[in-house]
């Protein structure tokens, strides 16, 4: 699951730097920590939204019952 | 009887600092509810909470009104803050009291904690 979620990431991100972390090792509890020249001048809310678009699909269908999200600009 | 997507309307809309969670301050049923009560606590935040589990619809309705797929959810007058993540960056750095204090007031406080129904 995480290596699904790597994947999402990365095709919504090219380029960037993405890590995904099973925090329980459930496979169902993820840290993902994306780092992109795409958020600069964006509010955090706008962030964190680029990320959950990526991995909508997850998300919706209950594949990832926790999520937390680290976003990082290029600075 | 209101419709739940109207009574949710009205707790963002007017209420100062609102919280959709997964249980009660008394009784938290999630990690990142529980990550968000504390940073708001933190801030000294005046909050009115929303259990989102009695009732799928209430969550469902939230989403569809903020925009965003995960709860908890932090809204300051109307707006939409972020979830757990989120607001303990913003409590940590200190923006989440400058933010309260721009939109409530210098002297914002805490008051007990309500929890408002949605049904």
């Amino acid at each position: 699951m995480t290596e699904r979620l790597e994947q999402l990431l990365r095709e919504a991100f090219p380029g960037d730097e993405v890590a995904v972390e099973d925090r329980t090792g459930g496979g169902d509890h993820f840290q993902v920590t994306v780092t992109s020249a795409r958020f600069d001048g964006l509010s955090l809310v706008e962030q964190h939204r680029l990320v959950y678009d990526a991995l909508a699909t997850p998300l919706a269908d209950g594949t990832i019952h926790e999520l937390r999200i680290k976003t990082k600009g290029s600075q | 009887m209101t419709e739940v997507s109207d009574q949710i309307k009205q707790v963002v809309e007017n209420e100062d600092v609102a919280l959709f969670m997964k249980g009660t301050p008394q009784l938290v049923m999630c990690g990142n509810s529980q990550r968000a009560l504390e940073a708001l606590r933190r801030a000294g935040a005046p909050v009115t909470v929303v259990d989102v589990l009695p009732d799928p619809r209430i969550r469902e309705e939230l989403s569809a009104l903020s925009g965003w797929p995960t709860i908890p959810q932090v809204f300051v007058r109307g707006e939409l803050v972020g979830g757990a993540d989120i607001v303990e960056e913003l409590e940590a750095s200190g923006e989440l009291e400058a933010t309260l204090r721009e939109k409530l007031g210098e002297d914002y406080g805490a008051t007990e904690e309500r929890v408002v129904t949605v049904t």
